[in-house]
């Protein structure tokens, strides 16, 4: 009963969260829900093979694509800790065969935190002409009391295609400390990009690499920052061209919108290869003037023009 | 409907709009002529809220917005599309046409079409740096006829336009026109002003001379093009 009373509850949460439960409860559908260091309930499906075992504080996760399969739905993954209290590590070991194709949509969820840790390791391989795109959205409360640390290596083979999202826009950040590290092999495709929304005294650190090792790899470490009241936030966005005709970029912007904030952004393009060509661009400012008036100009108050700027950003 | 009386402003002490009077009346079109620096975009500003003049008033439909916030005049019925509109990241075209009025899919898509965009190809688009110049400002133009002002200030909306896009933005002035908006048209195109009714030319921060849009054409070629009076700092 005590299970039962869980998963209702963390799937409860998922709702709120911004998920659709019924694609955790769909059997044609790969799922993994984890509340704190148990699994609640795991949906493989053909192509896919998602094992997972627990540990003292967390879980170890396998979640392998066999060779030539596209599989047609996102597998969803849901982490959660729904006590004030608490803290969970994801192993994660992801093994995306060549040929073969899929997404992930992972939520995570500490809607009533006030001293949680969620730490996140993974491995990520991504063999040849293969897809994988991994989009993770947390939900946090508004007492700020989450630590959050996903670090992941991911090596992506060639001609393949790599993309990230990290949404953290519900709820204050707590501490984010992300760490995503890609490694493109010829002719392969990599995007990392992270999105959030700090308040209060929220304090964030952002680490986004990309080695472009492989002839015609390319990359774009994209970071979006809308920051309020006291957030500190500090974005390190670093793009290594280390073969020829690599192509990389870092695009960084940080909207500033209190008097307390802190914001930093420090881009590193590297080039090793005569041939190679990386760019960035980062922007660190408040919100700006004109498209301030002309929401203005269209009706809208100053708090919900704010709003619908932000919401581009973030969204 | 709107009435501008004796305003001035001054920037770095020298008079940017000095002492000027305009009137437009409801459902015009009305082309405010003049070469570049002379005040236009400031006079839109001002009209619009963005600015603050230090003396003189703006009446409009009979009640004083001179000290109206933007959001204030806009609740009101004006509204203003830039010279070089904003642009927004992550912000749909389709999204950006509601945000003064809750609209169906049937009329934005109408809106677009006025400016001469398809909607299948625009809607879903950011109004953001993927769209030209040319596609912008028509995507401004959209949004302007989406709000049905009382009061649309167009600032050069022909300026820099391609010759494939400008009969588009001619198109949805006119269209604006038909649904009851007055507009009042910034422009230093004679081509642009012949859809006014009635032109104001502007120079050196005064209005000099008003009348139907040939006659102001041709006085405008005789006398302004060699004109001195265009080193106005605000433009």
């Amino acid at each position: 009963m005590v299970v039962v009373r869980e998963y209702e509850e963390i799937l409860e949460a998922y709702d709120k969260a911004g998920g659709d439960q019924a694609n955790l409860k769909n059997k044609a559908i790969a799922s993994l829900i984890v509340h704190e260091n148990r699994v609640l309930n795991a949906n493989e499906v053909q192509g896919i093979k998602l094992r997972s075992e627990q540990k003292e504080n967390g879980i170890m996760a396998e979640l392998s694509v066999e060779e030539g399969r596209k599989i047609g739905y996102p597998v969803h993954l849901c982490f959660g800790v729904l006590p004030k209290e608490g803290l969970q590590e994801i192993v994660l070991r992801v093994n995306v065969q060549s040929n073969s194709r899929v997404s992930v949509i992972a939520h995570c969820i500490f809607p009533n935190a006030v001293k949680v840790t969620h730490k996140m390791d993974a491995e990520i391989r991504i063999g040849d002409n293969a897809e994988f795109s991994y989009q993770e959205t947390h939900y946090h409360g508004e007492f700020g009391g989450v630590r959050v640390i996903p670090k992941a290596k991911i090596r992506v083979g060639k001609k393949s295609i790599y993309s990230s999202t990290l949404t953290l826009i519900e709820g204050c950040v707590g501490v984010l400390d992300y760490d995503f590290e890609v490694f493109g092999e010829e002719k392969s495709i990599n995007e990392l990009t992270v999105k959030v929304f700090g308040k209060k005294e929220d304090d964030i650190k952002i680490a986004e690499k990309i080695h472009l090792n492989g002839r015609e790899a390319k990359g774009l470490a994209k970071s979006r920052l809308v920051l309020r009241d006291n957030a500190k936030a500090v974005v390190m966005g670093e793009t290594y061209g280390n073969a020829p005709f690599a192509r990389g970029h870092v695009d960084c912007i940080e909207i500033v919108n209190g008097e307390g904030v802190i914001a930093r952004a420090i881009p590193v393009v590297y080039v090793k290869d005569k041939q190679a060509k990386v760019t960035h661009e980062a922007a660190i400012g408040s919100i700006d003037k004109k498209q301030m008036q002309t929401l203005m100009a269209r009706g809208l108050n100053e708090e919900e023009a704010v709003d619908v700027i932000v919401r581009g950003i973030l969204g | 409907m709107l009435e501008v009386r004796g305003l001035k402003l001054t920037l770095n002490g020298k008079p940017v709009i000095d002492d000027l009077s305009l009137e437009v009346k409801k459902g015009e079109i009305h082309g405010l002529l003049g070469a570049n620096g002379t005040g236009k975009t400031t006079l839109a500003n001002l009209i619009m809220g963005i600015n603050h003049p230090y003396e003189g008033s703006i009446i409009f439909e009979g009640q004083d917005i001179t000290r109206c916030t933007i959001s204030e005049r806009a609740r009101r019925g004006i509204t203003l599309a830039w010279q070089e509109p904003a642009r927004f990241e992550g912000l749909s075209i389709r999204d950006y046409l509601k945000l003064s009025r809750n609209l169906e899919s049937r009329e934005i898509e109408n809106y677009l079409w006025m400016v001469g965009l398809p909607p299948a190809e625009y809607l879903n688009r950011a109004v953001d740096v993927t769209l030209s110049g040319g596609e912008r400002k028509r995507v401004e133009l959209a949004s302007v006829l989406a709000m049905k002002p009382k009061l649309a200030i167009l600032d050069e909306p022909d300026s820099g336009i391609d010759v494939v896009s400008l009969p588009h933005i001619m198109n949805g002035i006119v269209e604006m026109s038909k649904q009851g908006s007055a507009v009042l048209l910034i422009t230093h195109g004679e081509e642009a002003v012949r859809v006014a009714k009635r032109v104001s030319i502007i120079c050196a921060g005064k209005i000099i001379n008003a009348g139907p849009p040939q006659e102001m054409c041709q006085w405008f070629k005789s006398n302004c093009q060699t004109c001195d009076h265009i080193n106005i700092p605000s433009e």
